[in-house]
């Protein structure tokens, strides 16, 4: 580094720390160059491989492995390129003070390099990777380098939040719920009276309304989430928070397939690709309502609801009931295998089969009456 | 049965076989009157130490239908040194008669009997006897006869001037007579001129006249060559080698080449009193230390009578001149072209990027010396390539190819038929539609389609064969040169090849064979015989060339790929330095020259080859020999 910037007024202490790390980060390249050496960046491993289960802490954390980008190397020279480009973009934001979502990143980066007729990102999906590769790099969570991913998931219930200043109390939010946004640190969203006993999490949308339309949140006190599918960083986040802030047991109630399953892992141990994060986000006391490989015959569904399992879910469903996090968990083998042996899987939209309000009413009060979950 | 038993002419034979000389149809017929013409012409040339300068004239004397529609005239003008008057009739008029058959000397014909031949099957077809107008020196009156060949007698029978020819005086009044006469020459001091009329088939492509004059021109380089196709298009080879050929020498044979028949009749003739003095003399590499070892190995007395040598005793000379160690003959009665001037001559008519050439040692094959040479042009582009529109629309014409993959394979020399079905896709015709009844639009895409194509893999090689000058046009399956090209590994010098086929690339490669007696596998000298001797002076000659055109090849690929390899890291160093330069304000300019040198040092040392122990090579010098020519393709 040759000259001293001047720290800016509006920084706080993370984004001061943050850029410290992109300067340093920068600072490798100038020096190993001066040095007459092949500048190279030794980027955490994001694969099964370089995960670990940790039992005690019942997350997910990230191993020691990493891999090498060198700039010298025909094929990892554009990503090296590409790597630095984020890094100056994410230099530019913190500086600048705002924020942008990852597609706008994708724009701010991308132009034709001078001389080729080749662009420095041909499509968003070669610019997310390497933003994520940034970020295990630093060791910083996306917010921190004022990125958002796409805005997912809704909230409602006996809560009063402060969201960048603005007082919000989501028991008044309507039949549309309260957006939760990807960046939901402390510094954003401030938790101002809660009253809610527990966190019921839904898969989708669809089965959320269901929820809200009957009151559910309001019949048995509780806060209604949900993700659209795998849930995004910014509602695992507030669910880890309202959990522990407000010591709000989570109850997940998803689809009986491998997707269902996974996320549910996901949000109870922290995700493979990201498990750097997990210990910002995992929530290993949450636990999975349903639908259970039982419930059909228990709840006396029709066969019209069946969807037949096709081989990726058959594969699938082995590789979760595999991973360490279930192998010594008897309950999950056997309704991993109960579905395996059922050869069907089952949406939580089944249950409306029987009644339109059946899944409200009857299937989720029983099942935490009886304290019916598996953990 | 005993009363119908006769003499057979030779001329009455070869009338009946024809296919034997290369007669065998009307469009062969065409090339091989043009071609014993012109290698007559060239050696005589040759043999007086004349440049030689030849006019080639082929006109088409049909009206246009009936018998008459496929009548060609061809002549054949030199500017040689001309044939006394009472020889003419003899040489064009006479089969096996020549001064070629009995010597051993390197010359382009050997027979005797092609240019005779020629005029018999002009004769035979349109009746119109064969006209030569010879010129010995400004001064000399010079001689102009119609001959026909009396093929019964296999004699010549002079068909002007009431069988005496007529004489054209020198000077301006000469040219009246040659006026009166209609007779067609070409003003020169000195020099012969053939007219023959012949029924035939004009065609371009494979097996042409055009080719034939194409590669002649390749193989000799001293010649200047004039040629008015049927269609009044001409073309000329210009010469680029102004020295003529070293004079090759004539030499007695080796014993080895001798067979029994041969020992016999030559027993016969000689003149020699004993047989010591017949071996010394008629055969060289005899001395009389080897001669006396014949004669105890034959158990019979050196001194023996010739005349008195039974044929059961001459077997016995020929098993001990078998077993006698005799050393090689002499080698050097041979005149190879020489590397600079194939390198020339390549040049000159084959465009490409990269030549090379190989002048092998001579060497002896049943006691006959020969002499391998090798000329490879990489880089042509492909004859199909460079066709234009109007002469395809002439080719499509002209063939008689039924479907338009055969005709492409058998029109265009090096087109495979892995290319022919490339561009047969690319013009969207249909495969086995005639050419002939394609349409006009048709023909367009057709056209479009071969200059686009990427011919480059299903080329193949283009071999060129020549022997003892003269270019060798068909049989190439059965010919020692080509299959010996395609036993040789391509694969190792750069091409790629399939096992028992030509290698494929845009490559030309001609092999010449020079040798005082040529072993054809028939009459019409076509293809050359497979000794093993000649095969491996083949293979090396073959080898030396290839190993050069890997060389070059390897090294092209390598600065390619080098260039490559730096371009891409020079795409994203200038992004690198300006991505780094606005996180930690560094001096853009300062690290990226930085970088600059850092990827230099990369690329290079990523070029350095280690040897076993791990310790760089030193780079492979291309130190490709002097008989290389590169042309930059730009």
């Amino acid at each position: 580094m040759t000259k001293k910037k001047t720290p800016l007024k509006t920084a706080s202490d993370k984004d001061q720390q943050t850029l410290a790390n992109l300067t340093a980060l920068a600072d490798g390249v100038v020096a190993a160059t001066r040095r007459r050496r092949d500048p190279h960046l030794d980027i955490p491993a994001r694969s099964l491989s370089n995960v670990r289960y940790s039992p005690r802490k019942k997350i997910i954390e990230m191993g020691k492995n990493t891999n090498r980008r060198q700039l010298f190397n025909l094929s990892q020279a554009k990503s090296f390129m590409q790597t630095m480009l984020v890094a100056s973009g994410a230099t530019q934001l913190i500086e600048q003070g705002k924020s942008t979502s990852i597609r706008g990143l994708y724009y701010l980066l991308k132009h034709t390099i001078e001389g080729a007729k080749e662009e420095t990102f041909a499509e968003q999906s070669e610019c997310d990777p390497v933003i994520e590769d940034v970020e295990v790099l630093l060791a910083s969570l996306r917010e921190e380098l004022h990125l958002y991913a796409q805005k997912r998931g809704d909230m409602v219930g006996d809560i009063v939040l402060l969201d960048s200043g603005d007082e919000i109390d989501c028991s008044r939010m309507g039949s549309g719920g309260y957006g939760i946004p990807s960046i939901v640190e402390p510094e954003v969203i401030q938790f101002k009276k809660c009253n809610a006993r527990f966190v019921l999490h839904v898969e989708k949308d669809t089965v959320w309304q269901r929820f809200n339309e009957d009151k559910f949140w309001h019949k048995h006190n509780c806060l209604l989430t949900h993700g659209a599918g795998q849930p995004p960083r910014g509602v695992r986040r507030l669910l880890y928070r309202l959990h522990n802030e407000l010591k709000l047991p989570v109850y997940c109630l998803l689809d009986n397939d491998p997707w269902g399953y996974y996320i549910y892992s996901v949000i109870k141990q922290g995700s493979i690709n990201l498990a750097f994060e997990s210990k910002r986000m995992a929530v290993p006391a949450a636990k999975f309502l349903g639908l259970r490989s039982i419930d059909f015959k228990r709840c006396g569904l029709s066969d019209s609801v069946k969807i037949a399992l096709n081989d990726t879910d058959r594969r699938r469903a082995k590789q979760i009931a595999g991973y360490p996090w279930f192998a010594h968990k008897k309950p999950w083998q056997r309704e991993i295998k109960k579905l395996l042996e059922n050869g069907f899987k089952l949406e939580v939209e089944a249950l409306i089969s029987r009644e339109i309000s059946y899944v409200t009413e009857q299937y989720t009060p029983e099942r935490l009456k009886n304290r019916d979950w598996l953990d | 049965m005993a009363a119908d038993q006769r003499d057979i002419s030779v001329s009455e034979f070869f009338a009946k076989n024809r296919h034997l000389l290369g007669f065998d149809n009307p469009r062969k017929a065409l090339l091989t009157a043009v071609k014993e013409a012109v290698d007559n012409a060239i050696d005589a040339c040759e043999e007086a130490g004349i440049l030689p300068e030849i006019w080639v004239h082929i006109q088409r004397t049909g009206n246009g239908n009936g018998n008459g529609r496929n009548r060609y005239k061809v002549g054949v003008q030199d500017n040689g040194p001309g044939i006394l008057k009472k020889q003419i009739p003899l040489i064009f008029g006479k089969l096996l008669y020549g001064s070629k058959f009995h010597r051993l000397r390197m010359s382009r014909g050997q027979q005797g009997i092609g240019i005779s031949a020629a005029g018999m099957y002009g004769l035979l077809t349109t009746g119109k006897p064969v006209k030569i107008m010879s010129k010995v020196s400004v001064r000399k009156p010079a001689h102009y006869y119609e001959i026909a060949i009396d093929t019964k007698r296999n004699r010549p029978e002079i068909v002007n001037g009431r069988g005496d020819g007529v004489d054209i005086p020198p000077g301006q009044r000469g040219n009246k007579t040659i006026e009166k006469h209609g007779i067609e020459w070409i003003e020169a001091n000195h020099g012969t001129r053939v007219t023959i009329e012949l029924e035939a088939k004009h065609q371009h492509g494979r097996g042409s006249v055009d080719e034939y004059l194409e590669q002649t021109a390749i193989a000799n380089p001293h010649v200047a060559i004039h040629y008015i196709d049927p269609d009044d298009n001409e073309k000329s080879y210009a010469r680029v080698a102004d020295t003529l050929p070293a004079e090759p020498k004539e030499i007695k044979p080796h014993p080895y080449g001798v067979e029994l028949g041969r020992l016999v009749a030559m027993l016969k003739d000689t003149r020699e009193p004993t047989i010591t003095q017949f071996l010394i003399k008629s055969f060289s590499r005899v001395s009389p230390a080897v001669a006396r070892r014949i004669c105890e190995a034959a158990k019979i007395g050196a001194r023996a009578s010739t005349k008195k040598i039974s044929r059961h005793q001459a077997d016995m000379v020929y098993q001990a001149i078998q077993q006698t160690k005799i050393s090689a003959p002499a080698t050097d009665c041979i005149s190879p072209i020489g590397e600079e001037l194939i390198l020339k001559g390549l040049h000159q008519v084959v465009p490409g990027e990269f030549y090379a050439a190989a002048t092998r040692p001579p060497s002896v094959y049943r006691g006959n010396p020969f002499q391998i040479e090798v000329g490879l042009a990489y880089g042509s582009s492909s004859a199909a390539h460079r066709v234009t529109q109007e002469s395809l629309i002439e080719l499509i014409e002209q063939t008689d190819a039924r479907t338009l993959r055969q005709f492409l394979a058998t029109t265009f020399d090096g087109l495979g038929a892995d290319a022919a079905d490339k561009i047969i896709k690319q013009a969207g015709v249909k495969t086995r539609v005639a050419p002939r009844n394609l349409k006009v639009k048709e023909i367009d895409h057709l056209h479009d389609a071969m200059r686009n194509v990427n011919l480059h893999d299903g080329q193949t090689m283009n071999v060129l064969r020549y022997a003892n000058r003269v270019p060798l046009q068909f049989q190439a399956g059965g010919c020692a040169i080509t299959q010996t090209v395609t036993s040789t590994n391509w694969r190792s010098y750069g091409l790629g090849q399939s096992r028992g086929q030509l290698p494929r690339g845009p490559v030309t490669v001609m092999v010449h064979m020079a040798s005082v007696w040529v072993p054809f596998t028939s009459e019409s000298k076509e293809a050359i015989a497979a000794y093993p001797e000649i095969q491996k002076e083949l293979r090396l000659a073959l080898q030396s060339v290839g190993r050069k055109l890997g060389m070059y090849l390897r090294r092209r690929r390598k600065v390619k790929h080098e260039g490559q390899r730096r371009n891409v890291f020079l795409r994203y160093l200038s992004e690198v330095a300006t991505a780094v330069s606005s996180i930690n304000q560094t001096d853009r300019d300062k690290l990226y020259e930085q970088l600059l040198l850092v990827a230099r040092k990369k690329t290079s040392e990523a070029d350095v080859q280690l040897d076993d122990r791990g310790r760089p090579i030193d780079e492979e010098e291309m130190n490709l020999g002097k008989n290389v020519l590169i042309v930059d393709p730009s």
